[in-house]
This record gives C-alpha cells, sequence and structure tokens, in this order.
C-alpha cells in the first residue's frame, strides 16, 4: 500500500485532509460530503469524519475529509487545510483538527481572527469573505463557497464539483445556478492562492468503488449473509444500521420490526431465529449490556443469532457519538455461566460488510449467537472503498429431517453441531430450552448431561476451520503490532511509514475474537521479539484478553488511549521507530 | 390548567378558532378585581419583569445555537424590559418587588401580554423574526392595558392605566421604528442544507 | 424520621434550614439547557421552577430523576439534586431513592421514548406500588435524540426512516394504562402553558402517592407540525374526579388532548417504615443461637 502523504512533485501529494467548519445553518456536513463525492467520481480515494456540538441543529460542525490517491483508513496526522465559515465554539474541535506549520487556515474576515488556539499553530492564515461571497450570489449558501474553495485549492476538477451539486440538490433551476454560481466564486478565489500543494492524479483502478459508511455495510452484509428478520431499538451510533435496513429488507422480503427496547430487540430475534430465520440486531454498549442475559440463553439453547455492537465511549452512557474500543471485555467473556459464543471484529469500513457476512454465516452454522464489533468511527464515517468481493459466506444452518427417528436435538455429535429442528417441520418438534438439559432437550440437572452439553458447545465453536481471515498478517520483521478493529487503518499506515524509514514491522489485525485461535496467533508471531498491542480504550482490555488466551512472545508493550480521540498513525509510528532502534 | 374551567361552553369553544387567549388562562377577566394603583403597578411591574425574564432565557438558547446576533438582540430587549420594570419601582417608590395578589395575576392568555412564546422561535431566525416577537408583546401589553382601562373600577385606577396604555403605546412606535431599520429576511432563512445531527 | 438504628452507616436526614422563600429563579442552575430554540421542554422547566418555588421546597430535599433523551436532560438544569440515569429506569431508580429516603420529595421527568417504550414496564409497576412522587413524562411522540425514530405515541401514520410509511400500530395510551395500573393522580398538561403545567406540577407534589402527568411539549426540529397543538389542546371538559371508574369512562374517550388534572385518588402511598427499627443487628443472634 502506497504510503500516505507523499510528495510525489513539489506541489502534489498522494493525500491530502481539508476539514471544513461552521455553525448555524452554515453546511458544512453537505459541503464536505460533496467533496468527498466529487473526489470519488474523478477516481480519488477518501473519507469522511463528522464531528459536532451537543446541538440537534445549529450547533457548531467540522466535516473532517482526506482525500488520496490511494485507499485510507483513517484521518491522517495533520490538517493540510481548516476553511471556518465561522469560528463559533470552534475550540471544541481543537483536539480533532491540528495544524501543522505548514498548513493553511482560510477565514472570513466578519468573523474575527483564528482564535488563539488555531493560531498558535503557526499554520498560514489567508482571508476570504465566505459569507459576503455568498451574499453577493442571490440564492447561494456559505457552504456551495466553501465547497469550490476547498475544491479548488486541493485541485478537485471544477466541472466534476459542479456535475456534483447538480445531482445532489433537488432544487428550483434559480436556485441551481445560484449554487453553481457560488461554486465557481470559491473556486476561483481558491486558485489565486498560491503554494498550496495539489492532489496528485489517482492511478486508474479496475473495479467498481462504493461510497459506503460502515453502519451501511454492517446492513448489507447482513443481508448478503441471509439476514431477513431484524428486531431493533434506536441507539446512538447504531441506529443507522436499522434505518438502512428497513426498506433494504422489505425489499428482499424480510421484516425489520422496532422493538420497545433491547430485550425486547435480542428475544425477538431469538424467536424468529427459532423459527428457522436468520436474524440480526444492532446496537451499542448499553444496549449489549442489556442484551446479554438473552445471549446466554441462545448460547445454551444453541439459537444463532447476530449482535452488531457499533462500539462508542463507555462505560455507561459515556460518549455517545465518539468511538471507543471498550466493550472488548463484555463481548469476549461478559455472560453468567460457561457460554463460549463467536465475536467477530471488521478491522476496515468496507470489512464491515464482509465481516459481518461472516458473523451472519458463523451464526448459523454453528448455531451460536455472534457479536460484531464495530465503531462509530466505522459506523459514521463515510469513504471510498474498492467494491468488497462477493463473499462465500452464506448461512447455512444444519437442519433436521422430518420424521427422523428418535430426533434429538441437542445430540452429542462428533463436531458437536446437532442438526436443528426447524418448526413446521413435522416429526422432530422439540422445546428449545435454557436450563441444563439432556440430547432430547428435556431440562436435567445431572452432572453427566450438563458436562456433556457444555462440552458440545464448546466443541462445536473450537473444532470450526475459520480459515484465513480470521485476522489480517501482513508485513515481515521481528516487530510486530498486534490490534483489530479501527485501530488497524492507523496501524497500518504507520507500518508502512516505518517501512520508508527502513523499519521492517509485522502486523497481526484480528478478525475473530472469539473462539481464541492461539495456535494460528503464534504461527503469526513466529520469530516475533518484540509485540506492541495496540487498542483505543483505557484499561487494556484486548492486551489482557490476549494474554489470558494467547501467548504472546517476546516483550510486550501496550499502546492504547481511551476515545473520543482517534489514534493517530504517528503515534503508533513513533512507538514502533522508538521500540526498534533501542 | 385549572380544571375549574367551567363545562359551560366545550361546544362552543370548539367552534371558533382557538388562540392560546381564548384556549386557556382563568376564565375572568383580566385584572379583575383591580381597585388601586398600586395593584395596577404591581401588575405593570410583573409584566415587564417576566418579559425581561423570558427575554434572557430566549438569548441564552440563541446563544447556545451559535446565533449571536439574535443572542445579543435578545440581551439588549431583556435590559429595556428590565429597565422598564425599575422605573415601576422608582415611580412608585418601592425598595423591593410588590407582592403578587391573593389568588396570583390573571393574565388574558397562558403567561402575561408582554412575555415571549418559547414556540416562536428558531435557531436559524434573524434579528427581524426577534423584532417581530418583541412587536407582537408589546402589542399585547397595549390590549391588556386598554382592557384595564375599560375595566377600571375607579378613576385613579383609570388614569393610571391610561398612561401604562400610552407607555405601551410608545413601545409599539419605538419597536416599529427599530424594523423599519433592520433588513428583511431572505426568504430562504429557515434553510439549513445539514441534516439534525447526533447529539448524545 | 427517627434514627432508631445503630447501624454503622450514618442515617442521612434533611435539615430543614431557615431561611427566605426562594423563587422559581433559585431553581434554575447556571448551565445553559442546549434544547433546540422552540422546544417545548424549556416551559416545563420553567413550569418545573415555578412548583417548586411555589411550594417553598429547597433544592437541597429535591431530587429530579431522568433517563436517557433531550427530556432527560432537564436535571442538569435544576439547582436541585438530580440523577440521569439509564435509558427507561428513571422510576426504579427514584423508588428506591424514595424508599430508602422518603424525606426527600422525589420528581422524575422522561419522555415519550424513555417513559413508554423502554419504561414501559416500570411505568405500569410504579402506578401500581404508589410510591409518593411525581413521574412527569414530556411527549413529544418521536425519538428526538437519535434524530427521529417513532414512538410509542406516534401517529400510526408518521413516516420515518425506520418505519417507512409509518408503524401501522395503535399509539399507546399513557393516561389509560397508569389509571389501569393504580396511580393515584392522572393529569395531562401542556407546555405552551407554562404557568398551568407548573401548578398542575404543584398539584402532583402535593398529592400523596404516585402522581403521573403527561405533558405535550412539541418537538420543534423533528415534528414541526405540532405547533398545531395550541389549537388543538382544550380543557378537560370535566371537574377532576375521585372516582377511578368514571375516570375510566371518560379516559376511554380521550382523543389526547384533553388538558387538565383528570384523576385524584386518596389511595395511601406505598412507603414502608424506614429507619424505625426497635432492634439492633446484635439482637438478631438470638435466632442462631443453640
Amino acid at each position: 500500500m502506497a504510503v500516505g502523504n507523499e510528495r510525489t512533485s513539489a506541489a502534489t501529494r498522494t493525500s491530502i485532509s481539508v476539514a471544513v467548519t461552521g455553525s448555524g445553518g452554515a453546511g458544512v456536513m453537505t459541503a464536505g460530503n460533496m467533496l468527498l463525492e466529487t473526489a470519488a467520481k474523478v477516481g480519488w480515494y477518501g473519507l469522511m469524519v463528522r464531528s459536532n456540538g451537543p446541538q440537534i441543529r445549529g450547533g457548531e460542525a467540522a466535516a473532517l475529509c482526506r482525500i488520496a490517491c490511494h485507499p485510507i483508513e483513517t484521518l491522517d496526522d495533520r490538517f493540510d487545510i481548516l476553511i471556518a465559515v465561522d469560528w463559533e465554539n470552534i475550540h471544541r474541535f481543537a483536539d480533532e483538527i491540528t495544524l501543522g506549520a505548514a498548513g493553511l487556515m482560510v477565514g472570513d474576515p466578519d468573523q474575527g481572527d483564528p482564535p488563539e488556539i488555531y493560531a498558535k499553530s503557526g499554520a498560514r492564515y489567508e482571508r476570504l469573505g465566505i459569507k459576503t461571497m455568498a451574499k453577493a450570489i442571490r440564492g447561494s449558501w456559505p457552504n456551495m463557497i466553501v465547497l469550490g474553495m476547498a475544491a479548488g485549492l486541493i485541485g478537485l476538477p471544477r466541472d466534476a464539483v459542479k456535475a456534483v451539486v447538480e445531482g445532489s440538490l433537488k432544487k428550483a433551476r434559480d436556485a441551481m445556478a445560484a449554487s453553481l454560481a457560488a461554486v465557481d466564486a470559491g473556486y476561483d478565489s481558491a486558485v489565486k492562492i498560491e503554494g498550496i500543494p495539489k492532489l496528485a492524479q489517482p492511478a486508474p483502478r479496475a473495479g467498481s468503488r462504493w461510497l459506503i459508511t460502515g453502519n451501511q455495510a454492517v446492513g448489507y452484509g447482513a443481508i448478503r449473509g441471509g439476514v431477513r428478520f431484524v428486531a431493533g431499538y434506536p441507539i446512538t451510533p447504531a441506529t443507522e444500521v436499522l434505518e438502512w435496513l428497513a426498506p433494504a429488507l422489505a425489499q428482499v422480503g424480510g421484516v425489520l420490526v422496532q422493538a420497545e427496547d433491547e430485550l425486547a430487540s435480542i428475544n425477538m430475534i431469538i424467536g424468529a431465529s427459532f423459527g428457522g430465520v436468520p436474524s440480526l440486531t444492532a446496537t451499542a454498549g448499553p444496549g449489549l449490556s442489556l442484551m446479554i442475559e438473552a445471549l446466554g440463553l441462545a448460547v445454551a439453547a444453541e439459537v444463532p443469532v447476530v449482535v452488531v455492537d457499533v462500539m462508542r465511549g463507555g462505560p455507561s452512557t459515556g460518549i455517545p457519538a465518539k468511538s471507543e474500543q471498550s466493550d472488548i471485555s463484555i463481548a469476549v467473556n461478559g455472560m453468567h455461566g460457561d457460554a463460549p459464543r463467536i465475536v467477530v471484529a471488521p478491522n476496515s469500513l468496507a470489512d464491515c460488510l464482509t465481516a459481518t457476512q461472516w458473523a451472519v454465516h458463523l451464526a448459523e452454522a454453528l448455531q451460536s449467537p455472534a457479536i460484531v464489533l464495530s465503531d462509530q468511527f466505522f459506523g459514521q464515517t463515510r469513504a471510498v472503498v474498492d467494491r468488497p468481493a462477493d463473499g462465500a459466506f452464506t448461512s447455512q444452518r444444519l437442519a433436521a429431517a422430518a420424521n427422523t427417528e428418535g430426533y434429538r436435538r441437542y445430540a452429542l455429535t462428533e463436531s458437536g453441531i446437532s442438526p436443528m429442528a426447524i418448526p413446521g417441520t413435522p416429526g422432530i418438534a422439540y422445546t428449545a430450552d435454557g436450563l441444563s438439559h439432556t440430547e432430547r432437550g428435556i431440562p436435567s440437572s445431572g452432572a453427566k448431561d450438563h458436562a456433556a452439553q457444555l462440552a458440545k458447545r464448546e466443541r462445536k465453536l473450537l473444532g470450526h476451520e475459520y480459515g484465513e481471515y480470521w485476522a489480517d498478517i501482513e508485513g515481515d520483521g521481528d516487530t510486530a503490532v498486534v490490534t483489530f478493529g479501527s485501530s488497524t487503518g492507523p496501524a497500518r499506515e504507520a507500518l508502512a511509514r516505518a517501512a520508508a524509514d527502513g523499519v521492517s514491522t509485522r502486523m497481526v489485525s484480528m478478525r475473530l475474537l472469539s473462539p481464541a485461535q492461539p495456535d494460528k496467533l503464534a504461527a503469526a508471531l513466529a520469530g516475533v521479539k518484540r509485540v506492541l498491542v495496540v487498542e483505543q480504550n483505557y484499561g487494556g482490555q484486548f492486551l489482557k484478553y490476549l494474554r489470558s488466551e494467547f501467548q504472546l512472545p517476546g516483550e510486550v508493550r501496550s499502546f492504547r488511549r481511551p476515545g473520543p480521540l482517534p489514534i493517530r498513525v504517528e503515534e503508533v509510528h513513533r512507538e514502533l521507530v522508538k521500540w526498534s532502534r533501542p | 390548567m385549572k380544571a375549574k374551567k367551567s363545562a359551560a361552553k366545550p361546544a362552543a369553544a370548539q367552534a371558533r378558532p382557538r388562540k392560546i387567549a381564548a384556549a386557556g388562562g382563568a376564565k375572568s377577566r383580566p385584572g379583575t378585581g383591580i381597585a388601586s394603583i398600586d395593584e395596577l403597578m404591581a401588575y405593570a411591574y410583573a409584566l415587564e419583569l417576566e418579559a425581561s425574564e423570558r427575554y434572557a432565557e430566549f438569548a441564552d438558547a440563541m446563544e447556545a445555537h451559535n446565533n449571536r446576533e439574535v443572542a445579543e438582540l435578545f440581551r439588549k430587549l431583556a435590559r429595556i424590559e428590565h429597565r422598564h420594570a425599575e422605573q415601576v419601582l422608582e415611580e412608585m417608590g418601592w425598595l423591593s418587588p410588590p407582592p403578587a395578589p391573593h389568588g396570583g395575576y390573571k393574565w388574558e392568555g397562558f403567561e402575561a401580554p408582554e412575555t415571549g412564546d418559547v414556540g416562536e422561535l428558531h435557531y436559524l431566525m434573524r434579528p427581524y423574526h426577534a423584532l417581530q416577537i418583541a412587536l407582537h408583546n408589546e402589542k399585547r401589553a397595549y390590549v391588556f392595558f386598554s382592557s384595564l382601562v375599560n375595566q377600571a373600577r375607579n378613576a385613579k385606577v383609570k388614569t393610571a392605566a391610561e398612561e401604562m396604555k400610552q407607555e405601551e403605546a410608545e413601545h409599539v412606535r419605538l419597536i416599529e421604528e427599530w424594523i423599519k431599520r433592520t433588513p428583511k429576511p431572505d426568504s430562504d432563512w429557515a434553510i439549513d442544507p445539514d441534516p439534525p445531527a447526533l447529539a448524545d | 424520621m427517627s434514627p432508631g438504628t445503630t447501624a454503622a452507616t450514618t442515617t442521612v436526614t434533611s435539615t430543614a434550614i431557615a431561611s427566605a422563600p426562594l423563587t422559581a429563579r433559585d431553581f434554575k442552575s447556571d448551565y445553559n439547557p442546549i434544547w433546540c430554540p422552540g422546544c417545548g421542554d424549556f416551559s416545563v422547566l420553567f413550569a418545573f421552577t415555578r412548583a417548586f418555588a411555589s411550594l417553598g421546597l429547597r433544592p437541597e430535599n429535591t431530587a429530579v430523576i431522568s433517563g436517557i433523551g433531550c427530556s432527560s436532560r432537564i436535571p442538569a438544569y435544576l439547582t436541585s439534586y438530580g440523577f440521569h440515569g439509564v435509558h427507561g429506569r428513571s422510576l426504579a431508580a427514584a423508588a428506591g431513592l424514595k424508599l430508602a429516603r422518603p424525606d426527600l420529595t422525589v420528581v422524575v421527568a422522561s419522555g415519550d421514548g424513555d417513559g413508554y417504550s423502554i419504561g414501559g414496564n416500570h411505568f405500569m409497576h410504579a402506578c401500581r406500588r404508589n410510591v409518593d412522587m411525581t413521574y412527569v413524562v414530556m411527549d413529544n411522540h418521536v425519538y428526538g435524540m437519535t434524530k427521529g425514530q417513532p414512538s410509542p405515541t406516534t401517529e400510526p401514520d408518521w413516516d420515518s426512516k425506520l418505519s417507512p410509511g409509518g408503524t401501522g400500530l395503535r399509539t399507546f395510551h399513557p393516561l389509560v394504562i397508569a389509571l389501569a395500573a393504580g396511580a393515584n393522580f392522572v393529569g395531562r398538561a401542556f407546555s405552551g402553558d407554562p404557568k398551568g403545567t407548573g401548578d398542575m406540577i404543584a398539584e402532583a407534589i402535593k398529592t400523596p402517592g404516585f402522581s403521573f402527568i403527561e405533558v405535550l411539549s412539541p418537538c420543534v426540529t423533528f415534528r414541526p407540525e405540532q405547533r398545531e397543538w395550541r389549537q388543538a389542546v382544550r380543557p378537560a371538559p370535566v371537574t377532576t374526579t375521585d372516582d377511578p371508574a368514571r375516570a375510566a369512562r371518560l379516559i376511554m374517550s380521550d382523543d389526547g388532548f384533553n388538558i387538565g388534572i383528570l384523576y385524584r385518588g386518596d389511595r395511601k402511598p406505598y412507603q414502608p417504615p424506614m429507619g424505625h427499627g426497635t432492634k439492633g443487628p446484635a439482637d438478631l443472634e438470638k435466632g442462631f443461637a443453640i
């Protein structure tokens, strides 16, 4: 993968980051989205993260964009350009929008000077009368000026921007004309600013690409995996999974129900799955906590279900609109009793689709609940991705044949997977039970039955061949980064930077967290002397999990930080370089 | 809302379009029982003070939504109304605010006539809109004192009410002047290209 | 409350502080609400401050418990003690507080999502249990904080992303449920009348037992059409009754816009005596001694 931010020539770069901020109707999110869409259409890659104040409308808002010639999975360490429609409460974004001395700030002189917190970055400051320009074109909006400006500064073709504006706005002709004129005005003002590096031309790519959010990808992965019943309850930042699935499921003949709460959601999908229909729900930490008891039921009764946890800042209500990787413990351990379960963590935005699809497949094949650990960064970031390949993973529940003589639902098979009777099938009706039970499913408090069923349920998960997809193993060297989820993006880019510095590093980005694959990890880390565990939480949950279930070779260090700020490439890079050259 | 609202005219009430004034509040005539200047001026004081406090709340709400211009305008209105309230105290020689009448103030609608309705706010509103709210408030205050003139039980109260009415008329005029100096918003003032944000 | 125990833990009581009566303003905190301008909840906040002041309550003896949602932000905007808990469980937390500390005035704030959806079970049982507290639900027929999903009181044909074309489900009738489950005080208010709402809240607090007020409080952002509620609401065409059967008949034909205290009974509140023990822990040993 190409290293981010190369200077391919004095005036071009392979990655540029633009932040657009404003409040109260400035429309910066729309501007950011259109910038991303323009880049996408012309052939670049990119992503956009949204950040805002606590107000539902009119609050301070920041559209954080990164456009690149190659696929990118994370924001860059710095922003090259900050365009501020106004400076209202912009200090809120100071930790997220770091500018270097080489950066450029564009502000409206009518809005005053940049606040100290930005001025001290040493970035160049250009004044452009954004609001005046917008007013001068009747019916136009500041965000169209800003869109034109941003595009002009980074070198997106003018016509491409205007085509996106035309395609997006369903407006009367006058309003459209005004918007386009505003884009032109912004673009013209930008090209006057000299010395700003432009995006290098993207290499031509084969294959189609998508513009998608992680939450949408999860939804589509579910449908591809065969899910046809969803029950859910709104919770930030998972609601969009449900909102995307509602019409999509209906189109493919499925059903989505808004339940009264998460307890109802999880029990509904267990019910639907008992009935033979692959089922799923999406929630966040607080919702997952509520679902824990019922997940135990799904384990004990061997009913497949998938719960997508779009992780956010915790504990408790925490920081709902920001990302964190702090639900590992509850996902891998959080159930009473001995309750093994499947935990899958997508490690890129596009991977949200495949990982969810895989989780559905595993849940169905192994008749077990599966938890998908996505997070807010994936969920609500919009990115240009290569179209994910059509996965081979589909749901393949082992259904029992009608009228099987002496049918035993929980038969002690070698694999641990026993054929499941689907209601409607004659001669093999049974009662599913969370109580400890016999092979036939009759409640039993007997020691033999209990031990046998515990072993069966463990055997079926451990005996499954999970294949290559359990992790991404990249690079080489005797220093290795072990990580998962959205920490993979910064880690991957850090590896590339280290390689460019002549430091060779390995990375294992784990997708299958549970059941643990200690042999596979040991093989992946063969010859490694130093392991850096990277995760976005305070207590080192992933590190602790690794220590409890795996063998980590050599010296182990932890790089971790809780949300709300993302882990930066330079931070991981610094750790790697520091460690490799004592 | 008092449940003692009589069952006398539910049908009639539904027949005509209901405004806040007709739908709620005490059913007895506003200002009923004002027998002295002291009581009248207590009403005047409460009216101005409530208006001032409400404008201050409006200013806070606007500020929290980064609408500085309108926030400042509401703060100014709050100061003006507060000054009016202080003037009542000064004129009456009161060292502290007067007590509320027994049974509370009886206004025409749900609240004192000069008190802005929170439902009129919009996070993108322009100064022009804020002044329209102020104008509406002043006009209601004028109507209130007019009706007090008509209901006045004695000559002293009538005269005092008439003076208050004239003052409110002056306030109406001042707001109208202010509005003339204030640019009218464009037709698209309420458009926000961005969807609502996920707050928490 | 008499401290009859000699337990190791201190028994906390509230102490009356003699001072000048507080005004409504004394109950409003410095924290600037972030509700959208135009939100009905501003008026409910005002109503709370007015009610507390009119009853001569003190911030230190008053606790406002809430769940999750726009309306649940309200405790921080008051100077009383507050508890901003998890989604839907405010009634349980409030019951715990009141049972353990009967000397406090306990008020619960919720919304139609928090209170009637995830909180539905607790709602039923809180009415039945009849602990002395006041439950104010700000109903705007929508999940506002998560950007516009239908709630149990949303009209069946309201289009949303989560339920395209509408839920098609009958709306929840909270007053009916409250009455049937045994609430001692059932009323409905409208945020467009902040003073009336404040007066009703004061009545509810004064009334022993579980008092429930549903406040119609429009959502200016996701349900702007609710501005029309000011035209739709009317004073309830009946007087408050203490006859549950009569109240039941009236409520069954309620269209959701009748404002007033519809029912006020005299059920004795549930309050086991806290802190009135006659024995010490040492005395309990006798049951084991051989």
